[in-house]
């Protein structure tokens, strides 16, 4: 089947099985390989993207399902060369390890920031329940969305 | 002859990582994001794996598999069968007759022992062909109890006779008399539960034969020597044939060394059919088929006095092997020369025993043996010090080790190298405020409050940078280019601990090139034939010490041409650190730069830092969990430590090392356990039922800077990868126990769930001991 | 990880989701948020060989009010409830229930159809709406009809959808003001209730005590009867046949009950993972 949307404001089509996966359609497809897949049960946000401006799990989107919208991923958070203020604040912050499972939880600390510019620390970590991280302890993590939070809201929204 | 340094040196300073933006925009490439020109039309590997535990294998039907869409080739063990079995490792030590093949043969041990693998030519065609493949199993029981292996009749490995993999001492070498005269005796059987690893990258390989018969193959590993060397053996050809390259790693915690036999069977494959070939694991799989960690049952006697002295401490192991003996077999041996942690302790004994269990097989995990070690002897503590009525931390204040600086040798042979455990104790406690914290508990516990407040508290000490049966060594090379760059190439193999901006903060240090003008390269066994990769806490004392002596050594090198380069005496030169140039002394415009004295031969120095022996970093952690009573839930609250692991190259990185260990040591005590039911078939075998711990279970952590050197490398330090894991393990479960400790309850098992808590309180209620 | 192979079609009206419905059987599923019905599929626990994604059927989603009800069109999404101004005012408890499934990636998707259709003891909605007393509208190919909360769940993943039957929209009483409580009691945060209790106007309801949410009706008799929430609570097991697993086993879950239920009637709501 034929599917058209936008990736990184460029316009995709797709001609796809049905069965498609967002995720493998932006990995094998696009080459946009930041989005990793961690999990099968939908678990670990790792493959974290935005859709219309919201975090979705792209490993639980049919690519059919995206007809029409937006997707947004790691790579389009910032033009080349440039970091969004959340990539800077976690590079600041120390909040990235082994790196797998950050570009999904920078997307959804986007979208979480997009939803509540000024988070307690309490509500940055249940807003980040979706994603699973085992190398940092989620400690940095969250200062970093909390220092992102502090810098202009208008910039740091996708 | 002096240098002229930086006015500011930038060890132990906050270096930011310098690999940080490409992770965060365009992301690691980890080994399924490889693109290689070797790897162009690569297939796609998929293993068929039991579902039973233990079972004879009968027919394996092929052909609807291979009638399927995109199926290049199914095969099974009988056509692997040139290749030789897996030897088991140290043979000496563990049984040599419990060998494992690539591919199951004739048995299946363990719920995902892979049996057959399935070759297509796209990646969604896999699961369908897999379904298709039919295996007749005719099972056997499983054992699954540690007691069925040990003394019950169902055998693993007829040609072994025997579950036992593996013994350290044993029971008739222990001493009937050894609690004489003690005043208080306590004994205990615990568990140290099996967890798993959970990487947030699973494994992977993509292999390629060349045409000159060399093997490539991508593998997310620990150190790519050691898996090229494991990956040779496995497909009976020569380590020169083989050329392991290291992608970003998305983790590993002890799980990823070496080569298992998926590794092998993908380069296999790729051989069989003249293709490239790729296998990327579902999480199903890795959490059934990666090693899993601890699976430990420990007996524990504690006896001194009642005023406080402990006296006798005896430990006795019995490892869960898993199916197949690999590391996790070994560990006992770690778990028993830590046996005694901080503390002296007059007489001491510890024995283990592994077996092997109709189970995943079990390795190391993030601390290896020494969590156990801790745990143990914590537990017991705690166990003597509600026996005598008193506080758990004035128990262990009275019997820690007094400071030391000259190495100490422990009664089990471990020679520690410095340590100042009662520092460690009194600034967690001072941190924590301990005494603020007991107030607020007895007021809750006099109100009757329905949140109880508890407080554990564990020190620690432990093993860091062993050698691999030789002395401790990491080889480095530092190479300064015309250009005013550098290059460092290392035998470690970082996967998240930072080495590209550690590595270059050592060695900026010494030549005044800035950390971002370096390249550092591991994990590429062409390039970097030689090497111990990187667990067991051992990279900056040995692979940063390394880089840190070729950059001197190449300051040597350098000094020579510069003294040829300026007509001077090398002795008149100086070697000024801001300038990145050396100068006469007496007269910086005659000065040379370091870049070029590159310029008419290549400058660069390969050297071998050997350690005299481990190091050993140790601490204190206290956690504050509160307790729901009327649901049993536990919340952890805070947690409090004092990680000292030497000096401090980059406190970012150590503090990154220390959180994330904490959190695993934390999940372990109150959260995460792999489970089997009696017929060994995994209950927890996806992230939605093994409860791999998120943010919201945890508060952030509070640690405290403490920094006592070792002599054992000019940097003074230690390894901090594993301490946080095993400081936190204990301490949580300690503050679990706790805080439900003046209802009667003296102990709960790992992970204290809410079912488990809620039990031990129902229990002491009724008279009996929680247990 | 992969699904097994499906034809797709987008159905763009209710009319052509129950033509499609009728036309395919139960070869058939619906397919609105997916966040149920895809992490089945992807296990290869489902294998519908046609997906009907209703997912742009726009008369399908939005939130209306009549003086009494608000109607809650299936495909309206958890993330769209938790923060509805209306439904938090009104059914402040459903809007709470939706706030606590998943995470904010599941709620950025799934839909309250979606949940209630899958019916999973343990789940979120299907207990809110239980403990609400909202009528369900199921639409087919001879019109539609309005089944009672009570009577839409049958056992284990099983509801009174017919299999030509598409549920359309869910009504709740409008209750401004009116004091309620929800307790959803897991080991970490993202999991589905090991036990969940919700209190609103003398009804509670009870999650992953049973096949389906169950109502506490001993508990609620009492209340009726002038009970006061601790000895009503105490009654809150009655009735259940809670499940035995790797969390609990049935008489911690009945425990559970108990205290949930208690707590839910004092009014106190939990966020998922708060002591």
């Amino acid at each position: 089947m034929r599917v058209e949307f936008t990736v990184n404001g460029e316009p995709r089509s797709a001609d796809v099985e049905p069965r498609t996966l967002l995720v493998h359609f932006l990995r094998e497809q696009c080459g946009l390989r930041a989005a990793n897949i961690g999990c099968d049960t939908t678990s670990c946000g790792a493959c974290t993207v935005l859709l219309d401006g919201e975090s979705v799990k792209s490993c639980t989107v049919l690519v059919a399902q995206a007809a029409g919208q937006e997707v947004t991923t790691a790579e389009g958070l910032a033009p080349p060369g440039e970091l969004h203020p959340v990539q800077r604040a976690f590079r600041a912050e120390h909040g990235l390890q082994c790196g797998f499972c950050t570009p999904g939880m920078v997307m959804a600390s986007v979208s979480l920031l997009a939803e509540n510019p000024h988070p307690t620390e309490q509500q940055v970590r249940e807003g980040l329940e979706g994603n699973l991280c085992r190398c940092t302890g989620y400690h940095n993590i969250v200062r970093a969305v909390l220092t992102a939070a502090a810098s202009d809201p208008a910039e740091v929204t996708a | 002859m002096e240098e002229a340094r930086h006015l500011m040196s930038i060890l132990g300073t906050r270096v930011l990582r310098t690999e940080d933006p490409r992770f965060l925009t365009t992301g690691g490439v980890y080994t399924e994001d490889v693109t290689d020109e070797l790897l162009t039309g690569a297939c796609h590997v998929f293993f068929v794996r039991s579902p039973v535990a233990h079972a004879q294998i009968g027919r394996i039907d092929t052909s609807a598999a291979l009638g399927a869409p995109g199926v290049l080739a199914v095969y099974t063990g009988a056509d692997l069968a040139g290749l030789p079995a897996i030897d088991v490792m140290m043979p000496g030590l563990l049984n040599e007759r419990m060998r494992r093949r690539l591919l199951a043969t004739g048995k299946v041990r363990f719920v995902g022992d892979p049996v057959a693998v399935v070759v297509t030519e796209h990646l969604y065609q896999g699961e369908d062909a897999v379904e298709l493949v039919d295996v007749d199993y005719d099972p056997l029981p499983a054992v699954v109890d540690l007691d069925d292996a040990l003394h019950g009749e169902v055998i693993l490995f007829d040609e072994a006779g025997t579950n036992v993999v593996a013994e350290f001492g044993n029971e008739a070498s222990l001493k009937p008399d050894l609690f004489d005269g003690c005043e208080a005796v306590v004994t205990a059987t615990i568990i140290n539960q099996r967890v798993a690893p959970a990487p947030m990258e699973a494994r992977a390989a993509a292999a390629a034969w060349g045409e000159d018969g060399r093997l490539t193959a991508w593998i997310p590993n620990q150190g790519a020597q050691g898996t090229r060397e494991d990956l040779a053996k496995l497909l009976g050809v020569e380590e020169a044939q083989v050329r392991v390259i290291t992608p970003d790693v998305g983790g590993a915690f002890g799980a990823k060394f070496g080569a298992d036999p998926e590794h092998a069977v993908v380069a296999w494959v790729a051989r069989q059919l003249g293709r490239p070939a790729r296998w990327t694991e579902s999480r199903f799989e890795n959490l059934i088929a990666m090693t899993h960690g601890r699976g430990q049952r420990h007996t524990i006697t504690i006896g001194g006095s009642r005023d406080g002295d402990v006296q006798a401490y005896r430990l006795q192991i019995v490892q869960d092997g898993g199916a197949y003996p690999k590391i996790g077999a070994v560990l006992p041996f770690l778990t028993i020369l830590m046996a005694v942690g901080p503390y002296q302790i007059p007489k001491a004994e510890a024995i283990g025993v592994s077996v092997v269990t109709n189970t995943t097989p079990v390795g190391a995990y993030r601390g290896a043996g020494r969590p156990e070690a801790t745990a143990a002897l914590e537990r017991a503590f705690d166990l003597f010090a509600a026996e005598i009525g008193m506080d758990p931390a004035e128990v262990r204040r009275r019997n820690l080790l007094p400071p030391f600086t000259e190495p100490h040798q422990t009664a089990f042979g471990a020679l520690y190298d410095s340590g100042d455990y009662a520092a460690a104790l009194d600034k967690a406690l001072d941190s924590a405020g301990y005494a603020e914290l007991r107030a607020e508990q007895a007021r809750r516990r006099a109100s009757g409050d329905p949140h109880q407040l508890g407080i554990g508290v564990s020190c620690y000490v432990e093993i860091t940078g062993g050698g691999d049966g030789g002395p401790p060594k990491e080889n480095a090379t530092v190479e300064v280019h015309p250009d005013g760059t550098a290059t460092i190439l290392t035998g470690t193999s970082p996967h998240g601990q930072g080495h590209s901006t550690a590595w270059a903060m050592i060695a900026s240090e010494e030549l005044g090139i800035p950390v971002e003008n370096f390249t550092v390269r591991w994990g590429d066994t062409d390039l970097i034939p030689e090497g111990g990769g990187t667990g067991g806490s051992r990279s900056l004392q040995q692979g940063g010490a390394a880089v840190q002596q070729a950059s001197r050594e190449l300051i040597d090198v350098a000094r020579e041409r510069a003294a040829a380069a300026l007509e001077a005496s090398a002795d008149d030169l100086r070697f000024n650190t801001d300038r990145a140039a050396f100068e006469v002394a007496g007269d910086p415009e005659a000065s040379v730069r370091l870049a070029d004295l590159a310029k008419e031969e290549r400058l660069f120095v390969h050297t071998i830092f050997t350690a005299p022996g481990a190091t050993f970093p140790f601490g204190t952690h206290v956690a504050v969990a509160e307790v729901d009573t009327q649901t049993g839930k536990a919340t952890l609250r805070r947690v409090i430590t004092v990680d000292d692991a030497g000096i401090v190259l980059n406190p970012l990185l150590a503090e990154g090392q220390r959180h994330g260990g904490i959190a695993q040591g934390a999940a372990q005590a109150f959260l995460e356990e792999v489970v089997y039911d009696a017929d060994g078939n995994p209950l927890t075998a996806s992230f939605a039922d093994y409860p791999i711990v998120s943010a919201t279970e945890l508060p952030s952590f509070e640690l405290a800077s403490m920094e006592t050197p070792t002599s054992y490398n000019p940097l003074g330090v230690k390894g901090i990868g594993e301490a946080g894991t095993i400081g936190a393990t204990p301490a949580v479960q300690s503050a679990i126990v706790d805080a439900v400790g003046h209802l009667g309850v003296r102990h709960i098992d790992m992970p204290a769930t809410p079912m488990r808590i809620w039990r031990a309180m129902q229990a002491a209620n009724d008279g009996l001991e929680g247990a | 990880m992969i699904p097994a192979s499906f034809d797709y079609v987008a159905a763009d009206s209710t009319s052509d989701a129950i033509g499609l419905l009728a036309e395919h059987g139960d070869d058939a599923k619906v397919l609105a948020g997916g966040h149920s019905l895809l992490p089945m599929m992807k296990l290869r626990l489902a294998q519908p060989s046609v997906l009907i994604d209703i997912g742009r059927v726009f008369e399908l989603a939005g939130i209306t009010a009549t003086a009494d009800e608000l109607i809650i069109g299936a495909t309206t999404r958890h993330a769209a409830l938790a923060s509805s101004e209306l439904v938090r005012a009104d059914a402040p408890l459903l809007a709470h229930a939706a706030s606590l499934v998943g995470d904010p990636q599941i709620r950025h998707r799934g839909t309250i159809g979606g949940s209630l259709a899958h019916a999973d003891p343990a789940a979120d909605l299907p207990m809110a709406v239980v403990a609400l007393g909202g009528t369900l509208t199921l639409s087919g190919p001879s019109g539609s009809r309005q089944v009672p909360a009570d009577e839409f769940f049958l056992g284990y993943f099983e509801t009174a959808l017919a299999e030509d039957e598409l549920l359309t929209s869910v009504r709740v009483p409008r209750r401004p003001g009116v004091p309620w409580g929800y307790q959803k009691f897991v080991r970490r945060a993202n999991d589905w209730a090991i036990v969940g209790a919700a209190a609103i106007a003398g009804r509670v309801a009870l999650a992953n005590m049973g096949p389906m949410p169950l109502r506490a009706r001993a508990a609620e008799d009492a209340l009726a009867g002038g009970a006061s929430a601790a000895e009503a609570a105490r009654l809150a097991a009655e009735g259940t046949s809670a499940p035995e697993d790797i969390h609990a086993d049935r008489a911690y879950r009945e425990h559970l009950a108990r205290v949930l239920t208690e707590r839910a009637l004092e009014h106190r709501s939990s966020a998922a993972h708060a002591g």
